[in-house]
């Protein structure tokens, strides 16, 4: 693979060598190569270039897709992630269609009015009508796309709470993640940093009542099928909260508290499934087995294989290590979640333990 | 021609205005007031900006294709963040942030728009110099002192400022964050407030020269599109530096003085700060209220360039000049409402994301309409295939591409799941980065016989330039796009601690490989650019048969620009390939070009633009 990808660089460098060399070649005629002006000799060898440049620009793309275009986020896990990606595409099919076209005017333009001597441009400065077509129509697409766009913006952001909606406090520091569960009566317990010492590493009230039965981890795991509401908030500096499988991101700020809510629909165990998500997985740790064979023989110690997990990632550049600052997110069916619930331990045990003697 | 004999009527005391006095070396070359020196200086230290953030690009982008890999030149370079070859992440971060602050302040707004308003306004409008020489002396020099001391910033203890060019605090004001937030972003800070009061000068300075100077007859609707594109951005300037002024003043207040304008609850290093009440997201709408509409800042020189230089190298008029005039309006007055849309998932309220989503796909429009009719441009033109031409269609070619990718990014909903991944780097790289980058060259290409006393700069060279850079920008942009959509964010030291992106690794080597292929062309414009400074062929006064007025004044540098009295203008900028009535020839037979100090002929018609 990347072996092949040298190969492909060098052989496209080639070609710009080649095109270079012949341009000087060509250019070196005695003729009409005392001017710093473009002679028609140019004019007729850069044409020609204009219009392999921009068959190059397809070629270039068109690799691009054939080479790269499995490493793009497979499928997405949540409910609203299908209509961010249906609107990407709709979004990206135009993109291409509007590209080709002008790409390949502009490019066959350039071949097509190479300068010649003696030829004779056609004065035509100004054309109502073409100009008009010409804004009417992006007026029209663009407003197609905005509206389809503010929908389904409005439909993601505008969240309607209800009772089996599971509120989970994402809380972001200098290098890692946290998350609150609220617990049964499904409220999240006061916190603010001014409350940070010792064990009580989120700040949480620990005399608020609604604080008691939270749940902290660093693991963050969701039932499918079930409407969660993140509330976000950072202890130090800004953070983003980016789970790019179920197409969700939301900055964490210190001062406030922002929110994301999505529901989740594939498990982790579904994901692997994905016939492309498995594929990428087989190809990641091809990469990874001969990465290792590498290491052996350095004498270090051979990586890990890869299995797939959902996964949160610092997307704001936040210090040093943000490039390493990530939770695991597993989605499981709601019973293996009730079951992992219950090996948790409730944060009112955890900050208050005399009560617990007392009891 | 005809046209003196009509224009020495013209009584103007500045005759010969540049025979009085000699110049000694430091009046000539350093403090210097004249427009002509002052624009060489602003395009002379933008490149020498560039040569360092374009180095520290090539840098990072090696840490990324490689990052297990030992490269002395770490060490070298950096040295006690490179030790043993190894890069280390918080020098990672300041690149990045340094990198994107010189390209963005430096290199393109101030060694692009800087060098030709100063270069093109007085010599397009017909006029003698600047309104003020003085304050343009000024405002160069506040840019020089800002220059120094961000360069300076590299070298302070514990290193220059690394929150990224956005400075979000808390980060960029918290030292314990991040060391680059100590002295590093206190020098930063000072350099950008300078830099701010040298491009509030020098914008002043070249509004009031548009609107005063111009010389009779050049009405503001027979301006090249060169001027009414500097003359907009100069507006947005004065509009928008000031707010990014106040940003910083209150983060130099939160930093020193205990303030708390972007700062509220925070914990960090083992203790609870005092402040209370800021809000970090206040200083993202004031950084961006300036951010965005400083990419067009950077772009609209450049736009103004290339329609002029199109149109020049077509042997065409730009087509729909007032459609032009009108489309840099619009994108002025909308770049100012669009800020929100770096902020969509910023804890903002949603509401105001699809506020912003509208008014940011609207500015889709009129840079569709610009896009169009740049192509109309060339459609049926006698193409002259000159370096600053190549240019200036790669420019339409990558404002396309990279201008596209916007649809996505501007669209609330699809940003959720793009933003601050390396899909944005290739966009706005793209969009504006390289555009503007191919603006600056075609610039430089095509008025560099203004620049340097007719020597031109060699065009083999120029092609090989032109040719290796449009292929390496793209082999570098296009595959980015792929890694921002497979999730990756952009930022990341190194991405070897997520293994889901292992298979990235293939593309991030080829990224780097042609971004050390176009880096290292640069290095043939540079050679070009200064050997041809003392040594590049003489050309005719008017090389590109242009029809602008600068073309017409001395090819020898005199204080005054025109030896005798300023031309008048009798017609727009844009009489190319002109016919006469009855289509037997040019309007000035044999000639396809009317400059704009030639009077009306007989036998031509007249058009009202």
């Amino acid at each position: 693979m990347t072996a092949f990808l040298v190969v492909l660089v060098i052989i496209l460098f080639g070609v710009a060598i080649w095109q270079m060399g012949k341009i000087f070649e060509l250019s070196k005629t005695k003729e009409d190569n005392t001017s710093e002006v473009a002679s028609d000799k140019d004019n007729n060898i850069n044409g020609w270039l204009m219009l392999g440049f921009t068959i190059f620009t397809y070629a270039l793309l068109a690799i691009c897709f054939w080479k790269w275009g499995n490493v793009v986020l497979p499928e997405a896990a949540s409910e609203h992630g299908s209509e961010i990606d249906t609107l990407m595409f709709v979004s990206m099919a135009l993109i291409f269609v509007v590209g080709f076209f002008t790409l390949w005017l502009l490019g066959y333009f350039s071949f097509k009015f190479r300068g010649e001597k003696g030829k004779q441009a056609t004065f035509f400065a100004d054309n109502d009508k073409l100009e008009f077509i010409w804004t009417i129509i992006p007026v029209i697409v663009l407003a197609g796309l905005i509206i389809y766009g503010l929908f389904t913006w409005t439909d993601i952001m505008n969240v309607e709470e209800d009772e089996d909606t599971l509120i989970v406090e994402l809380y972001a520091y200098q290098f890692d993640w946290r998350a609150r569960y609220a617990g049964d009566d499904n409220t999240l317990g006061e916190a603010n940093v001014r409350l940070i010492e010792g064990v009580n590493q989120l700040g949480v009230d620990a005399s608020d009542p609604n604080a008691q039965d939270d749940v902290v981890v660093n693991e963050l795991h969701l039932p499918v099928g079930r409407k969660v509401l993140f509330k976000m908030r950072s202890q130090d500096v800004l953070h983003s909260a980016y789970m790019p499988h179920f197409r969700a991101q939301m900055n964490c700020v210190p001062g406030m508290v922002t929110q994301f809510a999505f529901t989740p629909i594939t498990t982790t165990e579904d994901m692997r499934l994905n016939d492309e998500l498995a594929a990428k997985v087989k190809r990641i740790n091809n990469i990874r087995r001969e990465n290792s064979q590498a290491l052996v023989a350095k004498g270090e110690d051979p990586l890990e294989p890869y299995t797939f997990d959902y996964m949160l990632l610092c997307n704001k550049i936040c210090g040093n290590n943000h490039y390493n600052m990530q939770m695991k997110i597993v989605v499981e069916t709601e019973e293996e979640f009730n079951a992992w619930m219950a090996e948790q331990a409730k944060l009112g045990d955890v900050l208050n333990p005399k009560e617990i003697a007392k009891n | 021609m005809s046209a003196h004999a009509h224009a020495t009527d013209a009584v103007d005391h500045h005759d010969d205005h540049g025979h009085h006095h000699k110049e000694t070396f430091v009046t000539k070359y350093i403090f210097s007031q004249d427009h002509k020196m002052i624009s060489k200086q602003y395009l002379i230290t933008g490149l020498f900006m560039g040569i360092i953030g374009i180095a520290m690009s090539i840098l990072f982008r090696m840490q990324l294709a490689w990052p297990d890999h030992q490269f002395t030149i770490f060490e070298v370079l950096l040295g006690k963040w490179g030790e043993d070859g190894i890069m280390d992440p918080s020098v990672y971060l300041a690149l990045v942030t340094i990198h994107g602050t010189i390209m963005v302040f430096f290199v393109l707004t101030a060694g692009l728009s800087g060098t030709f308003s100063n270069l093109l306004i007085p010599l397009q409008i017909g006029a003698r110099d600047m309104a003020s020489g003085f304050l343009n002396m000024i405002s160069y020099w506040l840019f020089f002192i800002s220059s120094v001391i961000m360069v300076l910033s590299l070298f302070v203890e514990a290193g220059p400022a690394s929150a990224g060019w956005t400075v979000y605090p808390p980060l960029s004001a918290l030292p314990q964050a991040i060391p680059g937030s100590g002295a590093g972003m206190t020098l930063w800070l000072a350099s950008m407030a300078i830099f701010i009061a040298s491009s509030l000068l020098g914008s002043l300075n070249y509004i009031v020269t548009v609107l005063n100077l111009r010389t009779k007859g050049m009405s503001m609707t027979r301006l090249p599109l060169t001027v009414w594109a500097f003359f907009v951005t100069a507006i947005i300037g004065v509009v928008s530096f000031p707010v990014l002024f106040s940003a910083a003043l209150m983060l130099i207040m939160d930093r020193s003085f205990g303030t708390s304008f972007f700062l509220s609850d925070i914990y960090i290093a083992g203790e609870v700060l005092h402040n209370q009440g800021g809000s970090p997201v206040l200083f993202e709408h004031l950084f961006w209220f300036l951010g965005h509409p400083e990419v067009y800042i950077v772009i609209l020189p450049a736009m103004g360039m290339v329609s002029e230089i199109m149109a020049t190298n077509a042997r065409k008029p730009i087509f729909g000049y007032r459609a032009m005039v009108a489309s840099i309006l619009a994108i002025a007055f909308l770049s100012t409402i669009v800020w929100g849309h770096h902020m969509f998932i910023s804890g903002m309220n949603p509401f105001l994301g699809s506020v912003f989503t509208f008014t940011t796909l609207l500015i889709a429009i009129p840079s569709a309409v610009k896009s169009f009719n740049w192509i109309t441009t060339i459609w049926r033109g006698n193409l002259q295939m000159n370096p600053a031409m190549l240019f200036s269609i790669g420019f339409v070619s990558t404002f396309i591409t990279g201008g596209l990718t916007g649809i996505i990014l501007g669209d609330s909903a699809l940003d959720i799941n793009v933003h601050d991944t390396y899909f944005v780097v290739a966009h706005f790289h793209l969009v504006m980065g390289i555009s503007a980058l191919y603006g600056l060259f075609a610039g430089v290409y095509h008025w560099f016989p203004k620049m340097f006393e007719g020597r031109m700069l060699n065009k083999n060279l120029g092609y090989v330039h032109f040719w290796v850079t449009v292929i390496g920008a793209y082999g570098v942009f296009f595959p980015m796009h792929f890694i921002g959509m497979a999730g990756l964010p952009r930022r990341y030291y190194t991405n070897t601690e997520f293994p889901y992106f292992d298979d990235l690794t293939d593309v991030n080597v080829v990224i780097t490989i042609f971004a050390i292929i176009t880096a290292a062309v640069q290095i043939v414009f540079l050679y070009n650019f200064i050997h041809s400074m003392f040594h590049g062929k003489k050309g005719p006064k008017n090389p590109w048969k242009s029809n602008t007025l600068e073309w017409t004044a001395e090819v020898k540098h005199i204080h005054g620009n025109w030896d005798g009295p300023i031309p008048h203008v009798y017609r727009w900028a844009y009489d190319y390939s002109k016919l006469n009535k009855d289509e037997s020839d040019y309007v000035i037979p044999g000639q396809d070009y009317a400059p704009q100090h030639i009077p009306l002929q007989e036998n031509e018609e007249e058009m009202h633009h």
